[in-house]
């Protein structure tokens, strides 16, 4: 990583701006500052120059240039990720799509949607939902987060338990390459021949290219919702019942987890409806036809009680049901109504796990004198617990980061994963070697070779460096296989 | 180092403050973006400098001495419309309006610009909204010289935009004025109809009452009809919120001591308000003088007691017979009842109870339309952006009329209706349900 001197930096800037024109480059510090971190704090690293193309062309040549600068480069979309996946960890480009967010076509007879990278997802459900339409995948940054982001991160969201992530939502994407080159990957039809290169692409975390167009499918909105909350006095209560609801064979479209730290803070935000003195509450959505409809809540509803629900009630309209899953997708920013930050974890367990791994969670973050606040996808296993801290107190983020990494390795010990949704980025990419193997690893970097040779694109991501380790903290103290093949190396 | 990651050590904890006046608001936001997408300036140019969460951090790193104020970071505070659109949909909780006030008093104190620049806030903050009168003889000079067919030429010609800043900027704000007989004052008691429900007294405003008179009228009859004796506090001035907004706190802490002075005297149950702007402003004289302990509770009794006029009709039925008013309308939330204030069902249930009246929803019903306090003024290439959204959604309802709630949104929405060639009509909520009155009392 070289860093640019004044003048080699003004003639940059100049070729820059013959690119994509004046106002659509930024050099000033102050400016870049805004750029060092996404939705995670913890992290921060500074971009030479933040640029905002407006084509696919622009951002092929952008790209082009950058390889004949051996300047790295990197896509954002909303910045609203958890996994610092979009800093530039070397510096060098920023590059935004957030002035690509057109609605390009709407094919309704086909069920799909070409659009623009910088589209909010929200945004797309919006401009087809007249008609009856809506895009499934639902994080709970929809709001905000960019289609891109999502493709990039193979998102998923409280509705991913029955609807899939992105990944089965995106038929065929425009994407340049890291060399510039533009390439349409899988088209509008789900039927692909030869390598199934939209699913390779999907996840690989702006790492493989940048994504300018996205061709997805576009679902029916379900013609009957409905939206149970059940109540418990007990984390392992509200544990029991997800096992009890999957195991009696009901297929929810979701079932989330909110406890009450988180509950207590969304109550302050929006006033929700969620019981303030509940240790946790369960969020479960049926969708579908509305014939059995009925049936199959009542055995949601007994699930929950068997296992020691206090209340169990059914949202009473539209209105109130909105309101619950408002609770629910700003619980994160909701922590700011009682910490000046957080760290939110994103493992993946055996759902059969649950109870253990939520108390082993309560006991780690404890015992770093820490609080930890939990709601996530507890149909899914897909834990998150947000490490609360406050960064003006020195030796906190180091806590966090130490308390981080023993969930991790708690999640990887029960036979889960250490991400189950916000990517690897820079912050888990010490911690692969917990679940993958030397030679999974290397067939990753060999695929990421074939596709990014120069790493030019996205760089410091996913895989451990030597760089990472010294600087993100703490790493897996077991060595690993992977150190012994010199593949990687921890300090 | 560049592009050093996590190297950097934080200030020890201690409040943050711009000059005396607190940002500590600052820390509750956890950088999750999902005020993003809410943020108009965001969502025009797609620069997080320009959006809630980029200002919260330049105003953060500006408290902490991470960066000194420059030229960009004044320019990206200032294009923040005040609007508080990223309050409504901040689960944090962060008082944005606050936070971006204090910057704004900490731009005017650092970089208080040229003459031109300076000249522009003396005139408007200095000497015309802090009179009633002199607007008031300035909207008479003003009047006379738009009859004069005068304006049209200096329009025309250019000259108005090289008239120096003030007046040609109050030049393009302001309608024709109405005559003299709409600008007369309100008479300062006037009775209530039929059981008594309240003694209110009503802002008649430093702008407004120049030059929509004809508001305060159909607010002072709507609010007669139903049961409030309104009183027109005599000698009442500017509230402070146009001062507050544009950095002028100390002027703005003068204007809030003077309007609760006036007010207070009139022994009301209740202090209504029509302008958006003002009603939100008065509601936070709590915060603005909480750190003067010989006026902190009062202006905190004060605001406690400030209502806009929708909040305090929708608190009961209207009061009927009403005639109907066949027309089709479609309701722009001023930012400063739907997010300053968050008032958004109120109004739209006083429409639904006019007969006849048909009300469809519009398109970002709850964004700003550019107008913004001044803001139309000092950044009218934004000012215009928005206004063109706004109005594009207006056209898309196919309604006949927007009704509205707030002068600057009222005059913006028609003048940007004006530059379509569209006809569409541009009403505040109170003239609407006057006119659902049948032969109006005076
Ligand atoms: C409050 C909150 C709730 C969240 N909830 C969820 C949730 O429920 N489920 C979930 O999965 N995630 C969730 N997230 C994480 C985050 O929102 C997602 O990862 C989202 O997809 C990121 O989108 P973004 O536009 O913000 O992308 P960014 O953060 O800007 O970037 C994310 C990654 O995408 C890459 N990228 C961006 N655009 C492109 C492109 N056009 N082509 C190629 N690569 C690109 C970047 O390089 C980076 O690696 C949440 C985040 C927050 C703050
Ligand atoms: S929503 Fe609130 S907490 Fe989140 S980034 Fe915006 S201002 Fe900060
Ligand atoms: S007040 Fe309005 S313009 Fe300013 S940051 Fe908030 S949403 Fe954006």
């Amino acid at each position: 990583m070289a860093v640019l001197t004044e003048s080699r930096k003004a003639s940059l800037r100049r070729e820059l701006e013959a690119i994509v024109g004046a106002g659509a480059v930024l050099a000033d510090p102050d400016e870049l500052l805004v750029y060092e971190s996404d939705g995670l704090t913890l992290l921060r690293a500074l971009a030479d120059f933040v640029v905002f193309p407006v084509s696919a062309e622009q951002v092929s040549a952008l790209v082009r240039l950058a390889n004949r600068e051996s300047l790295p480069f990197v896509a954002r979309g909303a910045g609203t990720g958890l996994s610092g996946g979009c800093l530039p960890a070397e510096g060098g480009l920023v590059i935004s799509l957030m002035r690509m967010n057109r609605v390009l076509e709407v094919d309704y007879d086909n069920q799909l949607a070409v659009v623009e990278p910088g589209l909010v997802n929200l945004h797309l459900s919006w401009t087809v939902g007249a008609r009856g339409y809506y895009y499934a995948p639902d994080p709970s940054s929809q709001q905000a987060c960019t289609l891109g982001g999502n493709i990039a991160n193979n998102s998923g969201g409280p509705h991913t338990l029955k609807y899939g992530v992105t990944t089965n939502h995106v038929l065929g994407l425009e994407v340049v390459l890291p060399d510039g080159e533009i390439v349409w990957l899988g088209g509008r039809t789900r039927a692909r021949a030869g390598y199934d290169l939209v699913g390779v692409f999907v996840g690989s975390e702006g790492t493989f290219g940048i994504a300018t167009k996205i061709v997805v499918r576009l679902l029916r909105k379900p013609p009957a919702v409905k939206t149970v909350l059940a109540v418990f006095d007990a984390i392992d209560h509200a544990s029991a019942a997800v096992s009890a609801i999957i195991a009696r064979g009901l297929v929810p479209a979701a079932v989330e987890m909110i406890d009450q730290l988180t509950i207590q803070a969304v109550e302050d935000a929006f006033g929700c409806g969620y019981p303030r003195d509940a240790a946790a509450a369960l969020l479960v959505e049926l969708d579908g036809l509305p014939f059995g409809m009925e049936a199959q809540a009542a055995r949601i509803v007994q699930a929950c009680r068997d296992a020691g629900a206090r209340e169990v009630r059914t949202a009473r309209d539209e209105a109130e049901r909105q309101l619950l899953w408002k609770g629910r997708k700003s619980a994160f920013g909701a922590y700011g109504r009682i910490s000046p930050a957080y760290m939110v974890m994103d493992g993946v367990i055996p759902r059969t796990k649950l109870p253990y791994v939520l108390r082993r969670v309560n006991e780690i973050v404890a015992a770093h004198g820490l609080r930890v606040g939990n709601v996530f996808h507890a149909g899914d296993g897909n834990l998150h617990p947000n490490i609360l801290y406050d960064p003006r107190r020195p030796g906190e983020e180091a806590r966090v980061v130490a308390a981080g990494a023993a969930i991790m390795r708690l999640c990887a010990e029960v036979g889960g994963s250490i991400s189950g949704e916000h990517g690897i980025g820079l912050e888990k990419s010490d911690f692969m070697p917990l679940i993958f193997s030397a030679a999974d690893l290397a067939l990753m970097q060999r695929l990421k070779r074939a596709f990014n040779p120069t790493g030019l694109c996205n760089p410091g991501k996913i895989f451990p460096t030597s760089k990472s380790c010294a600087e993100v903290g703490p790493v897996a103290s077991r060595p690993h296989a992977i150190e012994e093949k010199g593949l990687a190396q921890r300090f | 180092m560049a592009h050093a990651v996590q190297e950097q050590t934080r200030a020890a904890a201690g409040p943050l403050a711009l000059h005396g006046l607190s940002v500590e608001g600052v820390n509750q936001c956890v950088h999750c973006g999902l005020c993003l997408a809410s943020c108009p300036t965001f969502a025009e140019l797609g620069t997080e400098m320009d959006s809630p969460r980029g200002r919260i951090f330049l105003i953060k790193s500006l408290a902490e001495g991470r960066i000194a104020l420059g030229e960009a970071t004044a320019r990206h505070l200032e294009l923040c419309l005040d609007c508080r659109a990223c309050e409504t949909v901040c689960p944090a909780g962060v008082p944005y309006g606050r936070l971006i006030e204090a910057a704004k008093a900490e731009i005017e104190r650092q970089r208080p610009g040229g003459a031109g620049r300076r000249l522009f806030r003396w005139l408007n903050f200095g000497v015309l909204l802090t009179s009633p009168r002199r607007l008031a003889l300035a909207a008479a000079g003003l009047r006379a010289y738009q009859a004069s067919g005068l304006a049209r030429l200096v329009r025309r010609s250019g000259l108005a935009r090289r008239l120096s800043g003030t007046l040609a900027a109050w030049e393009a704000l302001l309608p024709p004025l109405p005559r003299r007989a709409e600008r007369a004052p309100l008479p300062a008691l006037i009775p209530a109809e039929g059981a008594r429900r309240a003694r209110v007294a009503l802002l008649s405003g430093c702008v407004q009452s120049v030059v929509f008179g004809a508001h305060n009228r159909a607010t002072a009859r709507v609010l007669a009809r139903q049961g409030a004796e309104v009183v027109v506090p005599a000698g009442q001035g500017c509230c402070g919120a146009l001062n507050a907004h544009g950095g002028d706190h100390a002027r703005a802490l003068e204007l809030a001591r003077r309007t609760i002075e006036t007010f207070e005297a009139a022994r009301a149950d209740a202090v209504v308000v029509n302008t958006s702007g003002c009603g939100a402003h008065m509601k936070a004289y709590g915060h603005l003088l909480a750190d003067d302990p010989a006026w902190a509770a009062r202006a905190r009794r004060f605001a406690a007691s400030v209502v806009d006029v929708a909040e305090f009709l929708a608190r009961e039925p209207l009061r009927g017979p009403l005639t109907p008013v066949a027309m089709t309308v479609t309701y722009h939330d001023p930012c400063h009842v739907v997010h300053g204030q968050k008032i958004r069902s109120e109004p739209r249930r006083l429409l639904a109870q006019i007969p006849g009246l048909r009300v469809v929803e519009l398109a970002e019903s709850d964004w700003c339309c550019g107008s913004a306090g001044l803001y139309n003024l000092t950044q009218p290439e934004m000012a215009t952006r928005l206004r063109e959204r706004k109005v594009g959604h207006v056209l898309a309802t196919g309604a006949e009329a927007v009704v509205t709630a707030n002068p600057g949104c009222i005059l913006q929405i028609q003048a940007g209706l004006a530059a379509r060639g569209a006809a569409a009509r541009v009403f505040h909520l109170v003239e609407l349900l006057d006119r659902a009155y049948p032969a109006a009392t005076p």
